[in-house]
């Protein structure tokens, strides 16, 4: 197969018509899973669309997953720009939490709004932190982050394990998990927004972490290409030598694009303290952290392509959650395993088929133009 | 009698949609050195290649002493006696001479009586072409010519009866260069036949009898090298006459602008490179740094615009002292002082190829008004800005959103000479400007450094064409194992005399 000359491929060929064809391979091949394990794939689908869609609750349930998707999302894809692998999000994100329930909590006395604001803040500043660390050996000692990060995964895990058993514990309860924040502290959530229209929903996790998710994502793309700090960042992602030459230090924008990167994956402590649990509860990011690699992969690192990633993200999980509950020979791990076929086909085979799908569009476009 | 021992007719190759070669016709006789001489990116090493079966044609035949020949791989290129020596050879480096020549031909699993018939057969061959080479050294030993006579002798043992050599002189010094053809004449005499891919029209005219030309994918022409000139096959291989030597007005230096004292630079493994150099650069003129590549011009320039640690030494610009080994200047400080850097490999440090060329055009410059604005960048600035600057460096196509990796080499070498020469710098370091460079955009190149010199920049000139160095250059400092070697005025100079210098020998 001749390679394709890159410049005379559309845009949307490659950003669009490529991930929807391996996203339809996946399908496929889960789709067989499904029928192998004795399930109608058929009604599979019905049963992931309708418990994603069908119902208001359902809805909210995706856009909640989706919130969190963005978030981790986002962060995987500052760091990709710099061409590092931050595969650390879930332990930044683990911290961020604590800075968020920190703040709230000794914050209390303030204003609510201020408080929500602080609190944002505190999981920026944790998240970042955490992520600092293994940014700061990066670039001075060359201790790779995909190895430092993922171990920062442990040690957070270790660390809330022991403060919320031994530290910060509600200590009138049993469990892992501190006191609740102030009631008035909490997030608003669709429940609370839907009852102002008179629709009655019984409970949802939904709350306005979806509108700082939008934030995020426009931020990220603002900041990635239209401020000199993105420029910088991906220079020295896409080409270090080049970027010492002009004068950007490599070791300065390693450092930047890993903090904003755990800053963006801490949010997702904000969804899930301010506006789902009220406290923190052990293990909280329940490998949202690990979705948000395969978000970004099949989003291509852009925030226009992480938001429906990260809602077709939301759609699988609550969908699957739907399946699961229906169906008994498809269990929680057989939707793990759908999730997997997914990042296998848009992440490391991603350009299984690109080569013969650009050549096709562009020999068609070719024909066109020459008629 | 001459004997056509190589025919291809009417061959075609596509890389997609880039039609390398189209409808190629060629003959070569028997016992010639015949040259094939075109432009960077002509073709002339994919229509080798294809002889050589690294490619497949996509249609044509190819005849070897009369009888077609379906060359699937390069070992049936072996088979029909073709050799090729490439430009980059293919040696392993920590094996002895024989052990390479014998790879892939052992023969035999414990190395015994083939081994001792193949050590006898290559002496044999040494002898018979004076090619003077120890089988038993270790490459990693051996200098450049020497391993390019190790990929000859390969050849020849494996029964080449046509050796292809792929812009060979590429990497050598003047004088191993005159070994090599003597070498290549005494092949010839034996009745061996050779085939010489260059892009200099000296060796064509010193050495084959016989010349073809190649323009963007075609045989512009056939002759015999006695009834043509150097003006005649540049003006073929361009499509235009071009000018050879440049016309430039004297010299009007000036002040010193940028001298260098007792300088030392380590490189990356802690090798010392640069050894106690010293230079001087005044305004309006040019300095020639000629050499053979890897004797330090690399870790020179990283040092003199700020990218690599200077071990001792000082560096001055506009007599004020910028770097020392405490105290240095970061490239981008340098350049807000005037001194612009066009490095010597563009893809590795002049550009980032992924970025559009807008972003390119700034690269380096980006934090400075009106580009960026409190950390935002000015797109619509940034974007009027390079479509001024590519049309006035003539950066072909224009369009300032087109990915970098999308030009030709010579276009992505003129967006980093805009982009440097655009800020009107006091001292610029140029690393091999026309490497890679067709022969239309090194006039053009030529033309702009010595405008700059005009205008009263110093200037610094690193390259290893010492056709480039002659031509533009006021002065002429040689570097040899990281030393100076020697200082030449340009008027009184010949390229022997450089030649020696550049080996080492005086």
């Amino acid at each position: 197969m001749a390679p394709v000359d890159k410049s005379k491929v559309p845009w949307w060929v490659s950003n669009l018509i490529v991930p929807l064809v391996n996203l339809t391979l996946a399908l496929l091949v889960s789709g067989l899973f499904i029928f192998i394990a004795g399930e109608n794939p058929y009604e599979a689908v019905r049963l992931i669309i309708y418990g994603s869609f069908g119902y208001i609750e359902g809805f909210a349930y995706t856009l909640y997953y989706t919130t969190n998707f963005v978030f981790t999302g986002l962060a995987f894809a500052v760091a990709f720009h710099c061409r590092l692998f931050n595969i650390g999000g879930e332990g930044q994100a683990y911290i961020g939490g604590l800075g968020v329930f920190l703040v709230a909590i000794n914050f209390s006395f303030l204003p609510v709004p201020i408080v929500w604001l602080l609190s944002i803040a505190g999981a920026v500043v944790f998240g970042a932190a955490w992520a600092f660390i293994p940014a700061y050996l990066q670039a001075t000692r060359g201790s790779h982050v995909v190895i430092t990060t993922i171990m920062f995964n442990f040690i957070a895990a270790s660390l809330m394990v022991f403060l919320l058993v031994d530290v910060i514990r509600d200590t009138a309860q049993m469990g892992p998990h501190t006191v609740a924040l102030p009631k008035e502290q909490w997030f608003p959530s669709f429940k609370d927004f839907a009852g102002l229209f008179g629709i009655k929903i019984r409970y949802s996790p939904l709350n306005i972490s979806f509108l700082l998710a939008i934030a995020a994502s426009v931020f990220v793309w603002f900041l990635v290409w239209k401020t000199r700090w993105g420029y910088e960042m991906r220079a020295v992602g896409h080409n270090t030598q080049a970027a010492i030459y002009a004068g950007i230090s490599p070791y300065k924008n390693i450092i930047i694009a890993m903090c904003i990167s755990g800053g963006l994956a801490g949010l997702l402590g904000v969804n899930e303290i301010l506006g789902v649990h009220h406290k923190i509860v052990a293990g909280f990011p329940a490998g949202y952290g690990f979705t948000g690699i395969a978000v970004a992969l099949m989003g291509r690192n852009h925030p226009i392509g992480i938001f429906p990633a990260a809602f077709l993200f939301g759609i699988l999980y609550q969908g699957g959650s739907e399946v699961t509950f229906d169906m008994p020979n498809i269990t929680r791990y057989m939707f793990v395993a759908v999730q997997g076929v997914i990042i296998l086909f848009s992440g490391a085979l991603e350009n299984l088929f690109r080569p013969q799908i650009e050549s096709f569009f562009v020999n068609r476009l070719n024909i066109k133009a020459s008629a | 009698m001459v004997s056509p021992i190589l025919e291809l007719t009417n061959i075609n190759k596509s890389f997609g949609h880039v039609h390398a070669n189209k409808n190629i016709n060629l003959t070569i006789n028997k016992g010639t050195i015949h040259g094939i001489i075109g432009e960077n990116g002509a073709g002339k090493s994919t229509l080798m290649s294809i002889v050589f079966g690294l490619y497949q044609a996509n249609s044509g035949t190819i005849k070897v002493n009369g009888k077609e020949i379906n060359l699937r791989s390069p070992k049936d290129s072996i088979i029909n006696g073709i050799g090729m020596v490439h430009q980059h050879f293919m040696l392993v480096e920590n094996f002895t001479v024989l052990e390479n020549i014998i790879l892939g031909f052992e023969g035999e699993l414990v190395f015994g009586k083939n081994l001792e018939k193949a050590k006898k057969d290559l002496k044999d061959l040494c002898d018979t072409y004076k090619l003077n080479i120890d089988l038993n050294s270790t490459i990693s030993d051996l200098s450049v010519g020497f391993r390019q006579r190790v990929e000859i002798l390969k050849s020849l043992y494996r029964g080449a009866e046509i050796l292809i050599l792929d812009e060979p002189t590429g990497v050598l010094t003047p004088q191993e260069v005159d070994e090599l053809f003597k070498i290549l004449r005494s092949l010839k005499e034996e009745g061996k036949t050779i085939v010489l891919i260059t892009h200099k029209l000296i060796e064509i005219m010193d050495l084959t009898s016989e010349v073809s030309v190649m323009r963007q994918g075609e045989m512009v022409g056939h002759t015999k090298t006695e009834n043509t000139n150097k003006e005649q096959l540049a003006e073929m291989m361009v499509g235009r006459s071009v000018l050879l030597r440049l016309d430039k007005s004297e010299v009007k230096a000036g002040e010193i602008l940028f001298s260098v004292k007792n300088l030392t630079v380590k490189d990356d493994l802690d090798v010392t490179r640069v050894k106690n150099v010293d230079l001087e650069i005044r305004s309006g003129e040019i300095l020639g740094l000629a050499g053979v590549t890897g004797n330090g011009q690399t870790e020179l320039l990283e040092a003199l615009s700020g990218i690599r640690k200077v071990e001792s030494g000082e560096i001055y610009l506009e007599g004020k002292k910028v770097s020392d080994s405490q105290n240095f200047l970061d490239p981008r400080e340098l350049k807000d002082k005037g001194l612009a850097h066009v490095p010597e490999d563009r893809q590795r440090m002049g550009l980032v190829t992924d970025f559009k060329a807008y972003e390119n055009l700034i690269f380096g410059y980006h934090d400075q008004q009106p580009f960026s604005k409190s950390s935002v960048l000015n797109h619509r600035d940034i974007i009027s800005h390079s479509k001024k600057i590519m049309e006035e460096y003539d950066v072909r196509p224009q369009s300032p959103n087109l990915i970098t990796s999308n030009f030709s080499g010579g276009n992505q070498q003129k967006i980093i000479l805009s982009r440097e020469l655009n800020e009107n710098p006091k001292v610029l370091l140029v690393g091999q400007p026309t490497r890679g460079v067709d022969i239309g955009a090194i006039e053009f190149i030529h033309q702009r450094l010595i405008d700059m010199r005009d205008r009263g920049a110093a200037i610094l000139l690193v390259s290893v064409e010492l056709d480039e160095v002659l031509s533009l250059s006021d002065r002429i400092v040689v570097m040899f194992d990281g030393k100076i070697v020697g200082e030449k005025d340009n008027k009184n100079v010949t390229d022997r005399e450089l030649g020696l210098l550049m080996a080492g020998v005086v």
